[in-house]
């Protein structure tokens, strides 16, 4: 049981530092800032999820991360310019009037709703298309890029009713609250931290429950899995789903908070972008994620105002240096730290590692995400 | 295909852990807000609340603190790094001269990233973070566009030192680049003059080309010069051989070009290769300087036209100074172009306007804004105070063997800005 | 007639430059599985090469010639230390060769940055590549049918050297069967050392031919990258062939999209077929049959 106390406690201590001793240690540009940290963790949480467990390198997140982020922008745009009127943007660069697609957007529950489905239906028959063709691995990874190229295109090239690469920016409130007022903003980042930690409760219920032992299997043995009669496919399009949906909440949280939404922050590199936390913070972990994505983001900000082209070469070698030689990420520095104390004769083993590529299962020891498998749900029914 | 029966203890546990988190999630964004939402009225003046939206710039000391915001990673950062050392030459040419209102100048430096969101972001730090009394920087127009709102809502300013699309006039931001009346419909004015009736336009696939074509189309049509095709690539294109192929089947008499950066060199490489020749059909690009000649190659853009305010070549007591101190301060193969002048103008172009005002303060700087002038290296030019642009005089210019870019033509006087062009007939529905 | 000859030779041509920049991957991702990111920056690479042998050699048509053997080596020897220090360790993980090498992608874009400047340099072409000769009444630029011949020429020889020399015959046994090959005597690792110096080289001569078409700048190979990667994936792995007629199909559909429509639209609809054409032949056009489940 000490797992399970483990994890509350751990809950217990990330609650206390994101909703006390943050916006009390820091200043309104800071907290925002480490708001927008969140959003972009709540990503990684994703990733984590479909990659780390699900073995399925998504390399097009910014396409989910966008959907949600614009889905509601154009809310924000339209509640800005009042019932009937035309976001600002559109009398310069359109021709004056409203699209017939962007009309629904104006109602807040028609946004949140479709901010919530339209990402995830999407992720979904997607990943049916691709995943029952038995597309993966490199090939998998390659689509997923090729369609984050091609959502930015799309983005620029049609100026009129997207901004183009100005994106969509300048809102001035969020359902009826200004965010010109730094109390609302900080009302902002509180929704962002209380999202993030139920994202992590639901990706921990998610990889303790039996579907999350078959997402690992899937992984790391497909084949076994379509052998004993389960779906594959099935079950990777609900990681990938999850992971959409954990993309477009946090896309739709970016916008408000950091007051822009542009194709910059969709494409390919942006996409790339979101998987060196994941990688550095250990992918297969339940915090790793977070964490990494939290300090690579603050380094990028603080690093970067002092020596722009250092940091370029610091990513770099990051990317480099923890993949190649640390694939379960800094979170399992410990565990390795450890394994080579107990005795050179014991290495990581390399040989059985499974065809698609991700390290062959998570550290099991040094998480609190793993428990011992008498604690699984389902295991005794 | 194997066996693809659902395997039924699935399905419980999957519902569980989704509605538990779902609830989870319910309760504590409820739980965030209601927090909040209790002391949300802005009566309840903390003093975060309050400190914010007051200015913190310090004018006690005998410095005064500013900031300068541009690409220096990314994309971007091949053209906004000149902006970047044209600001550190007048920043250093002011603090030798003694100063602002006696203050050394303290100049905080940032990194846009080539991201207009890095760029929001990096502005609202410069103004609360580090309180600025002002910004200098910024390139693209969505950099800009991402800025606009931050300058607004902090109330600070932004000085702008690049050519843009127009329909625009913030009153915390000063425009010191060209507006389209000042370089697109001179250029078009030009091309009327030469007797061109056929234009093509060619554009990267963004904001300044799309609104600037729009003007450049409205403008054909009153005067009676076909438009034979408009094509767009997305940026960073570098196959142009179909626009090409167009191009030559359109029976233009002369291309309207607006790509930006790396592409231009795949067009003109293209255009040189298929036969056409500058002579024949002469492009007009607004995006090419002399910094860009270099990596395109003079001899694939020798005897092409631009438009700007500015050429290094021009034959002025100011921008002998100006050059002789750039090429000083960076090395003899340095070049100076339009948005480096821009930079450097709107430093000397602030110290006027603080002077004129004897305060920091960005309130008094608006009111003392109109009428402020320099003796810049491109000309005399002068703030209008009611849209915060800046009367300048429109160069066409030819790109000689030497890389450099020669005046070929230019407007009788300094033209006054006009973002909206409400001054033109044919522009009445564009904004 | 004329937009139609002009257009179809448009979509070769484009073909041509996808091929030359997808060629090099077909060999290491295609026979070795091998994801590498930094397949642009080694184009870049070749690309620069090119710059600066026309530094030291000043005749623009010699200069052209030397840098193509040129850019093969650097090409080849960057792609050499990157299998040797790095991807020699991670042969089983996939995935993350294609993260490591995308770190690798950063640092060499920003070290160009650094060593040549953040500003596009130019590399002449030579005289006699200048212009354009008429070819069933149509213009068409010379430096295009060059670089058409040039991969030509680069498919052909990679093809004769995976089927006729003793190499060729290594590294398709090593892919066929690692482990049968390492028993029958051959040294896998040497294999897949010159496999990957030779699919390197390969990105070098096309960052060299990609001089006569573009910018040459740090950020060169980025622009290639994906498209490279698309062809590579069409066209399916373990043969040049498939990879060929992939870059031939994408480049006359780029082209024509373009010609009926505009660049941006063209680009997201090739995406669109490459995604339905998946659902048809996930395994690509041309693939080798194996035993394996995958």
């Amino acid at each position: 049981m000490t797992a399970r106390l483990r994890l509350w406690g751990g809950f217990a201590v990330a609650a206390v530092l994101l909703f006390v001793v943050a916006p009390g240690a820091l200043s309104d540009f800071r907290l925002n800032l480490l708001a927008k940290f969140l959003c972009l963790a709540m990503v990684a949480v994703g990733i984590g999820l479909a990659w780390g467990r699900g073995g399925m390198l998504t390399l097009g997140q910014g396409v989910f991360f966008g959907l949600g982020g614009y889905l509601m922008a154009m809310h924000l745009k339209l509640a800005d310019a009042g019932p009937g009127g035309v976001p600002d943007f559109m009398l310069l660069y359109g021709d004056g009037t409203v699209p017939g697609w962007w009309e629904p957007f104006r109602d807040p529950v028609v946004t949140v709703v479709a901010i919530l489905v339209v990402p995830t239906g999407l992720a979904a028959l997607l990943g049916l298309a691709v995943f029952k063709r038995r597309v993966r691995g490199a090939y998998f990874a390659i689509l997923s890029q090729a369609l984050a190229a091609a959502f930015a295109i799309l983005l620029i090239g049609q100026q009129k009713v997207t901004g183009g690469t100005n994106g969509l920016n300048g809102f001035k409130s969020f359902f009826g609250f200004t965010l010109a007022d730094p109390l609302n903003k900080r009302m902002l980042y509180f929704i962002a931290a209380g999202v993030l930690l139920a994202m992590v409760a639901a990706t921990r219920l998610l990889m303790r429950s039996r579907y999350g032992e078959l997402l690992v299997a899937v992984r790391d043995q497909e084949n076994r899995v379509r052998f004993l009669g389960y779906d594959p496919a099935g079950v990777k399009v609900v990681a990938y789903a999850t992971a959409a949906c954990f993309a477009a909440i946090g896309g739709a949280l970016f916008t408000p908070i950091v007051g822009i939404i542009s194709p910059a922050d969709v494409g390919v590199v942006a996409s790339i972008a979101f998987l060196v936390g994941v990688a550095i913070g250990g992918r297969a972990t339940l915090l790793g994620p977070v964490l990494g994505a939290v300090a690579v983001s603050w380094a990028e900000t603080s690093l970067s105002e002092q020596f722009p082209s250092f940091w370029t070469y610091f990513q770099g070698a990051l990317f480099i240096g923890v993949v190649a030689f640390l694939p379960n990420g800094l979170a399992t520095l410990g565990q390795v730290w450890r394994r080579r104390r107990a005795g050179p004769g014991i290495r990581e083993d390399e040989s059985g590692q499974p065809d698609d590529g991700t390290p062959r299962s998570a550290p099991e020891a040094s998480l609190p995400a793993d428990a011992p498998a008498d604690a699984l749900p389902g295991r005794t029914a | 295909m194997g066996p693809q029966r659902k395997a039924p203890p699935l399905t419980r546990p999957l519902l569980r852990a989704l509605v538990v988190p779902a609830a989870a999630t319910l309760a504590l964004t409820l739980a965030a807000c209601g927090a909040r939402t209790a002391d949300e009225p802005e009566a309840d003046g903390t003093g975060s609340a309050t400190g914010a939206s007051a200015s913190c710039v310090d004018t006690s000391g005998d410095s005064i603190k500013i900031g300068f915001l541009n690409s220096l990673s990314g994309t971007m950062a091949i053209s906004e790094q000149t902006v970047r050392d044209s600001l550190d030459l007048a920043a250093d040419e002011i603090n030798a001269a003694g100063g602002v209102l006696g203050k050394q100048l303290d100049v905080v430096a940032e990194d846009g990233a080539s991201e207009p969101t890095v760029f929001a972001e990096k502005a609202e730090k410069l103004i609360s973070s580090d309180c600025v009394a002002a910004v200098f920087g910024g390139w693209t127009s969505s950099s800009r566009k991402a800025m606009l709102p931050v300058f607004e809502a902090k109330n600070s300013l932004l000085f702008y030192p690049v050519q843009y699309e127009g329909l625009e006039a913030s009153k915390n931001i000063f425009y010191t680049g060209a507006t389209t009346n000042q370089q697109i419909i001179p250029a078009m004015d030009y091309l009327k003059e030469q007797g061109k009736t056929k234009v093509f336009l060619v554009g990267s696939d963004y904001v300044f080309p799309r609104t600037a074509n729009k003007e450049i189309v409205a403008y054909a049509k009153a005067n009676g010069i076909d438009i034979v095709g408009e094509e767009y690539a997305p940026l960073g294109y570098t196959d142009f051989s179909t626009i090409v192929t167009k191009l030559k089947g359109s029976g233009a008499d002369a291309v309207f070009n607006t790509l930006n950066g790396d592409s231009n060199v795949a067009f003109f490489k293209e255009y040189k290769n298929v036969g056409l020749a500058a002579d024949t059909l002469p492009v007009v690009s607004v995006s090419i300087a002399e910094e860009e000649v270099g990596g395109i190659g003079v001899d694939n853009v020798e005897g092409q036209l631009t438009a700007w305010n500015y050429y290094q070549t021009v034959d002025s007591p100011a921008n002998e100074k100006f050059v002789a101190a750039f090429k000083a301060k960076y090395g003899d193969d340095r070049v100076t172009s339009d948005p480096m002048e821009a930079a450097y103008t709107s430093l000397y172009l602030w110290k006027g306007m603080v002077e004129k005002a004897k305060s920091f303060d960005v309130a008094a700087i608006q009111d003392a804004a109109g009428g402020v002038s320099f003796e810049a290296p491109e000309g005399t030019v002068t703030v209008n105070g009611e849209n915060h642009h800046i009367a300048k005089t429109a160069l066409i210019g030819k790109i000689g063997p030497d890389g450099l870019i020669h005046t070929e033509w230019s407007s009788k006087e300094p033209i006054e800005p006009d973002p909206f062009l409400e001054g033109y007939d044919w522009a009445a529905g564009l904004s | 007639m004329d937009a139609l000859v002009s257009q179809l030779f448009a979509g070769l041509s484009l073909g041509s430059v996808l091929l030359l920049a997808a060629l090099g991957l077909a060999l290491t991702f295609g026979q070795m599985g091998v994801i590498n990111m930094a397949h642009g920056e080694f184009m870049m690479a070749g690309a620069y090469t090119a710059y600066v042998v026309q530094g030291i050699v000043a005749d623009a048509g010699v200069s052209l010639l030397v840098s193509l053997v040129v850019g093969f080596l650097v090409g080849g020897l960057l792609g050499l230390l990157l299998e040797v220090t790095l991807i020699s360790r991670m042969y089983r993980r996939p995935l993350d060769t294609l993260l490591v090498t995308f770190g690798v992608a950063l640092v060499l874009q920003q070290a160009a940055r650094d060593v040549f400047g953040a500003p596009n340099v130019d590399v002449r072409a030579p005289a006699w590549l200048s212009g354009a000769v008429q070819v069933l009444g149509v213009g068409v630029p010379k430096t295009r049918l060059f670089i058409l011949a040039l991969a030509a020429v680069c498919l052909a020889a990679l093809a004769l050297v995976l089927k006729l020399t003793p190499l060729g015959r290594r590294i398709r046994a090593t892919v066929q069967n690692r482990d049968l090959a390492e028993t029958s005597g051959i040294s896998t690792r040497a294999t897949d050392r010159l496999t990957f110096f030779v699919g390197s080289g390969v990105a070098g001569v096309a960052g060299v031919a990609l001089t006569l078409l573009g910018s040459i700048g740090p950020t060169l190979g980025t622009n290639y990258i994906v498209d490279a990667f698309l062809v590579v994936v069409v066209g399916g792995i373990g043969q040049l062939k498939g990879a060929a007629i992939a870059a031939l199909a994408l480049g006359l559909l780029q082209a024509s999209f373009e010609y009926s429509t505009t660049a941006s639209i063209a680009k997201v609809l090739v995406f669109v077929v490459i995604v339905a054409f998946l659902q048809v032949r996930p395994q690509g056009l041309v693939s080798v049959r194996s035993r394996s489940l995958a």
